[in-house]
């Protein structure tokens, strides 16, 4: 391990966001089976934030702990005062919220929760009401904890509901446990939510030019938020050399190669877990484990 | 002109290496548009060479002139999102964090705040090694692909396939199901759905379906990968009977996908691959569909 | 009666645009008057999000009886268009404005 890392153990705790620049890389497998197979020796929990897709939960089979629906923020329209001078739609600027003949109507999924509207509303004919934009569901997968959220279908902001997951991970989960957050695909808004309160990142991806490519721009939206960060290569043996070239020119590490198998596909198409039935998997998520424990020593 | 729309719910199903060898099937009768903004890799395949760039501006942030600043507080005070500072003891709006909803504006006594359209990448038009044209754009760190930007690409496409006669614009949809692949959809002719028999694919791929139901757009779906879970990829195909959506083809389970793309390449172009034959009756058959 | 067209011109021969939300100008014709107005909506262009709901309150203002289109309106517009009490014709999005109104007075379009 280098120097540099040695140094960011002492002010870290325990929170890692595994991520990936574009879908598809095995960031789920990584996260899934890293969290389970740590889950054996230690506390964790795992927080799956790709709340547009969100996965994980099909890999585990738990027992339900908890159960809860998220809300954000939308104006509901009280029409008692209202004088239809239209201050709403003229200050929404996202479409929102429109005049239409008589009436003022509200467009949630478009709403950003700003609170413009409301406020500015020269007869508080906008209160803000609380309306359901997902669910939060929470599992105990023998020793480890799962939470994860999923987006309705029709709402399109997803970084709310991702900062109200991690809240309710802070307020449910002690100091103790090692977090670790299935992190949306991308480079885009949500991932930066996902991964602005981490410690460390793991970075997903495959050796081919996609998988590069992505990786790039990954790299870069992590040395932005200033994110210290490691490499973990999804079918390895596949395609070329050029992620470990990229990587060591960068001065960034590759923790683990997990191979490519064909029975690994398979076995995640089913949705099982990987390593209790591919040795070559578990090596290398030994590799992964150890690299998190250094990480994180124990106080 | 026809403009077929390829995507799918959840990435890494080789929607990109079918698009990109569709591009390369369909050659000069077709301009290919790349709306999968956020991960943009179809020219890593098609080798586009720029004609053209500009830059693309969207959305709005919150700018404080710090000469009319009075220090009041007032925008920090209201501002749901945290873009506001004043740890340095000027107030700052961090971009990262302003959403652009200009309420701050709306309260500042001395008009300091002004809303300023961001810069948030470019977009292109080039000429692949396809000898199509094709329209892409790359985005800056943090910047959220939009209706808007999907919409500027397809129109970039369209005016490009109009001016010079050509017959289809092959389009790289948007993953997901929020505004930019309903602005990908918009306007289409027929959509292409690649899959794969997992329990992901299958659960992402109803998602995606909802939204071209809504816009009554013909589709056809490509299971890619079939053989790695028959019982997967049948219950696929029982879900395409009972939604009238036309089984295009299956491709198996095959690295030369990958071989081919570690060497810059579309598997249409390895003549040896049994893939490659798979994929030119597909197009085939999606040119007999669309003169109906 | 007025019907309103998504349109990529402003006369009869113009072709139609298959975009509802973000279509370049909306065309209504007066079957009693024989007269066309158009709305140039390419500003529109300039919306990141939200287009739909938006050319949906402008027709919503025209007040229409009918609309024709291509693709039909998504979720957010077609909420608007119901408060709107108009009927919607789709799959005139490859045609002129004059193929697509032949089209709906022979009965030849599919109702949204």
């Amino acid at each position: 391990m280098t120097t540099s890392i040695v140094c960011l153990i002492e002010r870290l705790k325990m929170k890692i966001a595994i991520a990936s620049g574009k879908g598809g890389t095995g960031k789920t497998t990584v996260a899934t089976n890293l969290a389970k197979y740590l889950s054996e020796n230690r506390k964790v929990v795992l927080v799956d934030l790709d709340v547009e897709e969100p996965n994980s939960g099909l890999f585990l089979n738990g027992s339900l702990m908890n159960q809860k629906e998220m809300f954000k923020k939308i104006p509901n329209w009280e029409s008692e005062n209202c004088t239809l001078c239209g201050k709403c739609q003229s200050v929404c600027n996202f479409n929102a919220i429109m005049k239409l003949g008589e009436n003022i109507m509200v467009f949630p999924e478009l709403c950003h929760s700003c609170y413009a509207c409301s406020e500015l509303c020269p007869t508080q004919s906008l209160p803000m009401i609380p309306m359901k934009m997902g669910m939060l569901t929470e599992y105990k997968v023998e020793q480890l904890g799962f939470v994860g959220s999923k987006l309705d279908i029709g709402q399109e902001q997803a970084v709310p509901l991702i900062a109200q997951t991690l809240d309710y991970v802070d307020e449910m989960y002690s100091d103790d446990y090692l977090k670790l957050y299935d992190a949306p695909p991308g480079t885009s808004c949500p991932v930066i939510e996902a991964t602005k309160d981490a410690d460390f990142i793991f970075l997903v991806t495959e050796p081919t030019p996609f998988g590069l490519h992505d990786m790039k721009l990954a790299v870069e939206t992590m040395r932005e938020l200033k994110k210290p960060m490691a490499v973990i290569i999804n079918r390895y043996g596949i395609g070329d050399a050029e992620v470990e070239a990229y990587c060591k020119v960068e001065g960034i590490d590759i923790i683990a190669n997990f191979p490519n198998q064909r029975y690994i596909a398979e076995l995640y198409s089913q949705g099982k877990l990987i390593y209790p039935h591919v040795p070559e998997f578990k090596a290398e998520l030994l590799k992964a484990a150890d690299y998190c424990k250094h990480l994180v020593k124990e106080n | 002109m026809k403009e077929i729309v390829i995507i799918s719910g959840k990435g890494g199903t080789g929607k990109t290496s079918l698009t990109a060898s569709f591009a390369m099937l369909a050659g000069q009768t077709a301009v290919i548009a790349d709306c999968d903004v956020d991960a943009a890799d179809m020219h890593l395949l098609l080798k586009p060479e720029r004609i053209f760039e500009e830059d693309f501006y969207s959305g709005v942030a919150a700018v404080i002139d710090q000469d009319k600043c009075i220090q009041c507080g007032k925008c920090q005070e209201i501002c749901r999102f945290n873009a506001i500072d004043n740890s340095t003891g000027q107030y700052l709006v961090s971009n990262l964090n302003c959403e652009g909803c200009g309420y701050c504006g709306h309260v500042c006594p001395v008009g300091a705040i002004e809303m300023i359209e961001q810069n948030v990448g470019k977009c292109y038009i080039s000429k692949t090694k396809a000898d199509n044209k094709m329209v892409h754009a790359g985005l800056k760190i943090g910047a959220d692909n939009s209706g808007k930007l999907v919409a500027k690409v397809k129109h970039e496409a369209k005016a490009s396939a109009e001016k010079d006669g050509k017959e289809y614009i092959i389009v790289d949809g948007s993953p997901g199901i929020g505004c930019p692949v309903v602005s990908s959809l918009s306007g289409a002719d027929f959509v292409v759905f690649v899959t794969e028999p997992t329990v992901s694919g299958i659960h992402d791929l109803e998602r995606v379906y909802q939204l071209v139901k809504k816009f009554q757009i013909p589709s056809g779906c490509i299971i890619n990968k079939a053989d790695l879970n028959e019982k997967v990829s049948k219950d696929i195909e029982k879900f395409l009977a009972d939604n009238e959506i036309i089984h295009l083809t299956n491709l198996p389970y095959d690295e030369s996908f990958t071989t081919a793309m570690t060497k810059g390449q579309t598997i249409v172009e390895d003549k040896t691959s049994p893939i490659t034959a798979s994929i030119e009756q597909c197009w085939q058959d999606l040119k007999i569909i669309l003169e109906k | 009666m007025k019907i309103a067209f998504t349109t990529k011109g402003i006369d009869w021969d113009s072709k139609m645009d298959p975009r509802f939300g973000r279509t370049e100008f909306i065309l209504v014709y007066d079957v009693e008057k024989e007269d066309f107005t158009h709305v140039d909506n390419r500003s529109i262009a300039d919306q990141a999000h939200g287009a739909g709901p938006k050319t949906a309150q402008l027709l919503f203002d025209l007040k229409p009886d009918v609309l024709i289109t291509g693709n039909g309106p998504g979720g957010n517009a077609a909420t608007v268009l119901e408060k709107a009490n108009l009927k919607i014709y789709i799959g005139a999005g490859d045609m002129t404005v004059k193929a697509a109104y032949e089209a709906y007075k022979n009965g030849n379009l599919k109702e949204g």
